[in-house]
């Protein structure tokens, strides 16, 4: 479904991404993992043709994305930071981001869900932080897409939100979608993911379940394997 | 692109910017009428005015709604559009959203006025229109110097820069060249310089059609023989159209090659 081919991308003098080959396909629930300016959210944006690579190809259903953008139908996409337009209530950006994709979203159940209704006529910028989280997800996961992006999902929510988003991408999952997701929580990691793809100095350094990681670092503990990777980092054990 | 720029547009058009530009020329407009009471006065008064503030605000407007909107641009960018549709899109909401503040705010008290006098229509459609004109050339020089400067501080200063140039001290170096080579013929160099920039393009423009290019003094003139036929006309209005379009080519061009 997705293939990254040897993916290289700086930033001026800052190699981010040095060679990264994956494949995500077949359904069910990968974690990218890495240190901060590992190179998670960049992998991602360039999935979304918002980066472009300086060396390397990406691969959407066995076509290069590059200069393409229908393909992006297929694709939900959370940001990291949720920021709209201040002015627009939240109907009329459910409706803007409706105009744009077409077809028969399922936003009420999502509006139910995260108790939004008493939202919806407000501008975006009387929400708080965590509403408008819950607007950002709300607008993400209202299509039915086989392709799922969550960029740091948990921003900002409370408990009760949090709950529902786990048993929403759960549910998602079992329909057999191809999730990606980056955080930096690992209990979240533990909960859903089915895999986990762990970038570190531009490669992807493992890949793997939450128990071959475990067993990989030596620890019983997700958090305390990932620290272990991270102070034992040794180019050698690359296993993809 | 129609989509971006409709919900770009109502998003601005709500904003109290907009309002408060609105209301500036709707207020300065009335209290120029009432005062002078006369229009071809007002007009002059108005022009003073519009040829600073109009791309003053477009510039300041531009910059700090790209840096604000860089966020959603990135949602916009994820979805299935093409990337001019969402840049382009953004820039005629925002152009559009302002230039209906000034539109309205100047119209709206002569369109009052001329219920008990009479208005003479072309020469304020010629400032309505350079108003209008100034105020998307401003955006996109701002929006432009914002797509490339990824620093906020940085490119809001730039975009100051520039308006302070064209805007001010542009007059003050086209003097000291004349005045630098006044042993030769100037009509030609003087020419060129108004043309290269939209400010006094404009200035001009308006002044000849009051019919007081007298009080331009030496380049009154010159521009007097050249601007008062059609054809001056329809060439001031067409690098008034390229000074438009390079720059919204320029940001179609970087927008499609920058990483967000």
């Amino acid at each position: 479904m997705i293939q990254f081919q040897n993916i290289y991308k700086a930033f001026g003098k800052l190699e981010v991404l040095t060679g990264v080959s994956a494949e995500v396909s077949g359904g069910g629930i990968t974690a990218i993992l890495g240190p901060n300016g590992s190179g998670k959210t960049t992998l991602i944006k360039m999935l979304l043709g918002m980066v472009y690579p300086d060396k390397g190809e990406i691969l959407f259903d066995g076509k290069p994305i590059k200069k393409e953008w229908q393909y992006k139908n297929d694709i939900s996409y959370l940001p990291q930071i949720a920021r709209f337009p201040e002015n627009l209530t939240v109907t009329e950006l459910i409706n803007l981001i409706k105009d744009i994709r077409g077809g028969t979203p399922n936003e009420k159940r999502l509006i139910d869900l995260f108790a939004l209704e008493s939202h919806l006529g407000k501008k975006i910028k009387h929400l708080s932080g965590g509403t408008k989280q819950k607007v950002n997800i709300l607008l993400a996961m209202m299509y039915d897409n086989p392709v799922i992006v969550l960029d740091e999902p948990s921003t900002g929510l409370d408990p009760i939100a949090l709950v529902r988003l786990k048993e929403l991408i759960l549910e998602e999952r079992d329909k057999g979608k191809n999730i990606l997701i980056t955080t930096h929580i690992m209990s979240l990691v533990e909960d859903l993911s089915d895999e986990i793809l762990f970038l570190l100095e531009g490669k992807v350094y493992f890949r793997g379940t939450i128990p071959d990681i475990k067993e990989f670092a030596g620890e019983d503990n997700l958090e305390k394997s990932i620290a272990h990777l991270l102070e034992h980092k040794n180019a050698e054990n690359i296993k993809v | 692109m129609l989509k971006i720029l409709k919900y770009s547009f109502y998003d601005l058009l709500r904003s109290k910017w907009t309002l408060i530009y609105f209301l500036f020329f709707l207020m300065i407009t009335q209290g120029l009428l009432y005062i002078t009471g006369d229009e071809a006065k007002t007009i002059v008064g108005l022009l003073n005015v519009v040829v600073i503030l109009c791309p003053l605000i477009a510039t300041v407007f531009g910059t700090v709604n790209f840096y604000n909107s860089r966020e959603f641009t990135e949602l916009l960018l994820a979805q299935p559009l093409k990337r001019r549709d969402i840049f382009i899109g953004q820039y005629l909401g925002m152009t559009l959203s302002l230039s209906i503040g000034y539109f309205l705010g100047v119209l709206i008290p002569f369109v009052i006025h001329s219920f008990t006098y009479s208005v003479d229509y072309t020469v304020l459609s010629i400032l309505l229109f350079v108003g209008v004109f100034l105020t998307f050339i401003f955006s996109a020089l701002s929006f432009l110097i914002s797509l490339i400067t990824d620093n906020k501080i940085k490119g809001f200063g730039l975009s100051i820069l520039t308006w302070l140039l064209l805007a001010l001290v542009y007059d003050g170096m086209q003097l000291f060249i004349l005045s630098m080579l006044d042993n030769y013929p100037l009509e030609k160099i003087s020419l060129v310089m108004t043309f290269l920039n939209p400010i006094d393009l404009s200035r001009v423009l308006l002044m000849l059609k009051l019919d007081i290019s007298a009080l331009l003094g030496y380049t009154g003139a010159v521009f007097n023989k050249f601007f008062g036929s059609s054809f001056g006309f329809a060439l001031s209005l067409s690098a008034l159209l390229i000074w438009t379009v390079v720059p919204v080519y320029f940001i179609n061009r970087i927008s499609m090659k920058k990483d967000f």
